[in-house]
């Protein structure tokens, strides 16, 4: 089966390649099966490779050595193991229904257009690969820019519009502030374990004491990078100015995939952190943080993709959260819970901008339930998925890593449990205001409201099932399940089970904490539905509620702070220390010399006598020196 | 083959074909025929380089490498060259980047053409010489002929401020050169048996508070050739006047010079003053690069901001340089070759909307993406090669670089590495500002852009070196490994 490893992220380099280069020639029907398909046969082959890892067959390819030279030697390698397998499953097959969704949402885009779109999301699929079958860091680095450039060609999609390639270049250039630290990270480990391997590195990180300066100084320089791929604190903005982009790429990227790369990376470098428990800390405070921070925002925004880019940020904080407290196999069975029904809540977002013609403020919505049915069943469920009620996907994820951070410190439950029902309260505040209630949009609008097409509601179902059903793969033991994603990914965690202490909370504790949130979540729905099915809230925010809307002003602080002076300095530079002060001096000379030279040739007059009287004067100068200096 | 019947050796027939050719360009009277003369020349040269990586085995084609005859041997100077990786290498970048010149800038047409082309194939045969020459003084000879000719094509056929431009040229590489010269007559003074050869060089006894001044002499000349902040102010100037081509080169292959020559003739000559000297040259080094990112960040004209980019990527090799570890300098090698295609494929895309839209000022431009897609692209792929994005060739480069530095110092690199952020903050600046919004109003009217066979091949192939290069570096790593090891060895024997 290794020779089948290669071909997951070949394919969709084809797509690329046939869509990008062949852009004026082909139909949209061409391109729509050629970009699609290719993910398709990608989603068939993990699925042969999942059944090998499954038997116990993790592999490691080597294609060929990249870099070579004197002590330092980098393969092209690929490694496909529990772990990673779980990702290209969630990649491609996610990746492919969100392919198959753009065929139809896409549609009114030119032919050249339409096949640029396809081209880039190939290309982000194949960078993603890249990133997640990397069999060392290095490879993980070329699809973590990959995936980097791939959101900043698909945000900047529409390039007419200024706000959206400036949306663009932020997202690549606090992408690039996370890589400044990814490489230091890089450069750190090939100093400190001569490799890049993930097995040598870790292999070689296991005898270290816990918390050595190296460890923790490559672990936190790792979680930089995170943060700007993540969209954690400080890093975060440029996610929700991400939503530019079209909307199935904020399902793809911007949700379901490359936005977690952060978690893959930490998860697949879990060795590493657990024998930084400083750096677990730093991890787990940033993502409760970022977690609450980022939902106290969505409670008050009214861009139906707004809110679900806050959510987005909200929920990945919840992952480094799980991350921090050493809940590795919980993280990353949010990541793929969440892959699914925030992929259903964007496509449905999509579906609902779709037969809106653009619209995107909620304030202007209500009422679509009937208008759009299959979307709307499929949001709802969405909506009750991630607010964590079971049986639901999202009630199995969240509640094995809010049961893990209340082992580590019962603080991080209670804010963590505060930020689940801000969840649950603005995904129903957003259910209610667009779904239910009476329309308030232009009669215009009312009159072409149509459900979306089947390329579009297929995806919408396929997801939804997921999102009910995914969860049971995790059932934990005090529910009477095996948590067989626990035992499937254990080989990759094994090494940090060894060092972590066990605590296991008695089943009388599970069930309250369990209870509590749910309770807490159920009650923060039905206060949303209630108060904002009749009534939505379509004043102007004022007071803490601005404040709110306005983001915590974070992006104008960055600005002021950071960009401003930034910005200033360069022109100071360039206005001032490079034109007078360098070039200035420089030109300085070049004047001396002129002026000098004018002056001198009037020593050049032609007459003898002062001729004569200069040889006196040196002859005389030069007796004096050689007096003196002998 | 039996070494006795080498009739040419390689650096010989690559250095005294373009210099034949050159001087033929001049007698041709007909201006296509100079022009066609100079392409064909250009692409013969090409082939000679493409061959010579057949025969690498210096053990078994040692007399096709190497040669080394009297010259002047009354003063100890004998006409040596030598064909060893790194000299490959570069002389592999001056065969690509003239036919790539040429055929990017073929719908040029300048005024008294024969003159221009023999100039410029004048420059690529001392390039040449420069890149093979293991004498100081054939060193010194060919380090002026490559110069040379490019004050006259940049005074001649340059803008309108040409004049100023390259009398500051002049003046900086001027000033360079005589304290170069002094330099090599100071070491050559104090060399064993009086020779200029490079081993007496190296073997020279140079007493240490004179070794001091006078490693100055030598890095000063090759910091204004490279350039290094703050000898730097006269290259965006230069860029800026000189006709496309010439910049091409200039920056393309020219500014290699300086590179090359701290590698061959500096350290070696003198390990004890580098040793002594590192730590400030790196620090240099570094704040330019961010300088020079800086003010990058500000430039108008598209040809001042690749100036400045690409004085920010210098001033990484030349860091990476002092580091004196593997990984840095096998980085400098294969980065020295990329960067040189890279910016020529800055400067094609900015001569082609020069001579499309008849400006080169980014707040006179805006919007080209929706009318000229293929220009896009070429931009877009040698924008991303400028900021290194993997799997592009500058990424390897740089990351070996980086991590040569990371050796050498981890603050220096942490401050070091903030350019790959600055250089993303004005490389996608510019493409915006340029290429995506609405189209400018001053460009109201102007259609689709021509742009020509010869440059859309030209992109085409640094295009394809651009990945190649990127996914797999190995062949160029290794070329160069001979030059690499023999650096350090001779470190190590002091």
């Amino acid at each position: 089966m290794s020779n089948l490893v290669y071909l997951v992220p070949l394919f969709p380099l084809i797509g690329f390649l046939i869509n990008g280069l062949a852009r004026n020639s082909l139909s949209k029907g061409m391109t729509s099966v050629i970009g699609s398909g290719v993910i398709l046969a990608s989603f068939v082959v993990s699925i042969l490779l999942f059944l090998q890892v499954k038997e116990g067959n993790a592999v490691t390819v080597t294609l060929f050595d990249f870099i070579n030279t004197g002590k330092l030697s980098i393969p092209f390698s690929f490694q496909v193991d529990q772990l990673s397998s779980i990702f290209l499953l969630v990649i491609t097959g996610v990746g492919f229904l969100i392919h198959l969704y753009s065929t139809a949402y896409m549609h009114e885009e030119s032919n050249a257009h339409f096949a640029r779109y396809f081209a880039y999301l190939n290309l982000f699929v194949f960078s993603m690969l890249l990133l997640v079958m990397g069999g060392n860091y290095l490879i993980m680095f070329i699809g973590w820019e990959g995936v980097g450039l791939c959101s900043y060609l698909l945000i900047g999609y529409w390039f007419k519009n200024n706000d959206y390639s400036n949306a663009a270049k932020k997202a690549f250039i606090m992408n690039r502030i996370g890589d400044f630290g990814f490489l230091l990270a890089l450069f750190w480990m090939i100093q400190h374990f001569g490799s890049l391997t993930f097995g040598e590195v870790f292999a070689r990180a296991d005898g270290m004491n816990m918390n050595d300066t190296v460890l923790v100084g490559i672990t936190l320089l790792l979680f930089l990078g995170a943060t700007g791929k993540s969209a954690q604190i400080p890093l975060y903005t440029w996610l929700p100015d991400a939503m530019a982009g079209p909307t199935p790429v904020s399902a793809l990227i911007h949700a379901a995939t490359m936005v977690t790369a952060g978690i893959y990376m930490i998860a697949r470098s879990n060795i590493l952190y657990t024998l930084a428990p400083v750096t677990q800390g730093v991890v787990a405070v940033i993502g409760l943080a970022t977690a609450i921070l980022a939902a106290t925002i969505a409670l008050k925004q009214n861009d139906i993709k707004k809110v679900l880019a806050y959510s987005t940020v909200s929920q990945l904080g919840y992952m480094f959260l799980g991350l921090g407290v050493g809940a590795y196999t919980g993280a990353v069975f949010h990541v793929m819970t969440h892959a699914f029904f925030k992929a259903l809540l964007f496509l449905g977002a999509g579906s609902v901008i779709h037969a809106m013609h653009h619209e995107q403020d909620i304030r202007n919505m209500g009422g679509l339930k009937k208008h759009l049915p299959v979307t709307h069943w499929t949001f709802l469920i969405g909506c009750i998925a991630i607010a964590g009620i079971p049986p639901l996907s999202g009630f199995f994820s969240k509640d094995e890593i809010l049961a893990a951070a209340f082992s580590a410190n019962v603080v991080y439950w209670v804010i963590g449990v505060l930020g689940a029902v801000m969840t649950a309260f603005y995904m129903f505040r957003l259910y209610a205001t667009t779904f239910l209630g009476k329309f308030r949009g232009t009669h215009e609008q009312e009159h072409h409201l149509h459900e979306s097409p089947a390329a579009m509601t297929w995806p919408l179902i396929i997801l939804a099932v997921l999102s009910v059903v995914a969860g049971f793969v995790g059932i934990p033991a005090v529910l009477g399940g095996s948590h067989e994603l626990q035992q499937f990914l254990a080989p990759v965690f094994a090494g940090s089970v060894k060092l972590q202490e066990a605590h296991h909370l008695d089943h009388a504790t599970e069930y309250i904490l369990m209870g509590a949130s749910v309770g807490a979540a159920a009650l923060a729905i039905l206060y949303a539905v209630s108060r904002f099915s009749k009534k939505p809230d379509l004043e102007e925010a004022s007071g803490f509620g601005k404040l709110l809307q306005n983001k915590w002003y974070v992006d104008e602080l960055y600005d002021a702070v950071i960009v401003k002076p930034l910005r200033g300095m360069s022109a100071f530079l360039n206005n001032v220390v490079e034109k007078l002060g360098i070039d200035g001096a420089v030109n300085g000379v070049g004047k001396l010399v002129h002026y000098g030279a004018r002056q001198l040739r009037l020593l050049q007059s032609g007459q003898v006598g002062i001729y004569l009287l200069m040889m006196v004067i040196a002859a005389f100068v030069l007796f004096i020196i050689q007096l003196f200096v002998k | 083959m039996d070494p006795k019947d080498v009739l040419i050796t390689f650096p010989e027939l690559l250095l005294w074909f373009p210099l034949i050719s050159g001087l033929i360009a001049f007698t041709l009277k007909n201006g296509n025929s100079a022009k066609n003369w100079a392409v064909t020349s250009s692409f013969i040269s090409l082939a000679i380089a493409v061959t010579s990586l057949f025969f690498m085995d210096s053990g078994k084609y040692f007399n096709l490498n190497n040669v080394s005859y009297y010259w002047m041997p009354s003063i100890g100077s004998s006409f040596a060259l030598k064909y060893d990786g790194m000299a490959r290498l570069l002389v592999m970048l001056n065969a690509v980047a003239f036919p790539l010149v040429f055929l990017s800038t073929y719908k040029q047409n300048y005024k008294n053409p024969n003159s221009f082309y023999g100039l410029m194939l004048l420059t690529q045969a001392g390039l040449a010489g420069v890149f093979c020459a293991m004498d100081a003084l054939v060193f010194y000879f060919f380090w002026e002929l490559a110069l040379i000719p490019v004050y006259f094509l940049s005074s001649i056929w340059g803008g309108e401020r040409r004049i100023q431009a390259t009398f500051k040229f002049f003046v900086y590489t001027f000033a360079g050169s005589l304290l170069l010269l002094v330099g090599i007559i100071y070491v050559y003074l104090r060399t064993p048996e009086q020779s200029f050869s490079l081993n007496a060089f190296m073997q020279a006894s140079i007493p240490a508070v004179q070794g001091k001044f006078i490693f100055w002499l030598f890095f000063i000349a090759f910091a204004i050739k490279m350039p290094i902040f703050p000898f730097h102010t006269w290259q965006p100037d230069a860029y800026e006047q000189s006709p496309t081509g010439v910049t091409m080169i200039l920056s393309g292959v020219m500014v290699k010079m300086g590179i090359y020559a701290v590698i061959r003739w500096l350290i070696p000559v003198f390990p004890a003053q580098t040793a002594a000297f590192a730590d400030l040259i790196i620090w240099l080094s570094v704040i330019g690069m961010l300088y020079a990112s800086f003010l990058a960040w500000q430039q108008n004209d598209l040809k001042r901001l690749i100036a400045y980019s690409s004085i920010a990527h210098i001033g990484l090799m030349c860091a990476a340089i002092f580091a004196r570890n593997e990984s840095g300098l096998d980085g400098v090698m294969v980065q020295m070759f990329n960067h040189g295609v890279n910016v020529i494929a800055l400067w094609i895309v900015v001569e082609l909307i020069e001579r499309n839209y008849g400006t080169r000022k980014i707040s006179e431009l805006g919007g080209l993406a929706a009318t000229a897609p293929t220009l896009t692209v070429f931009l877009v792929v040698a924008a991303l090669a400028n900021i290194a994005l993997p799997l592009t060739n500058a990424f390897i480069g740089e990351f070996l670089m980086f991590n040569g530095l990371f050796e050498y110092g981890k603050a220096v690199t942490a401050i070091a590495l903030v350019s790959i952020i600055l250089a993303a903050v004005y490389t996608l600046n510019m493409i915006q500002k340029v290429f995506y919004g609405e189209a400018n109003m001053s460009l109201a009217g102007v259609g689709a852009p021509v742009l020509g066979k010869g440059a859309i091949t030209a992109l085409a192939v640094i295009v394809v070196i651009i990945f190649a290069a990127g996914v797999y570096p190995r062949p160029m790593l290794e070329l160069t490994q001979d030059s690499v090891n023999l650096f350090f060895n001779k470190l190590k024997g002091l």
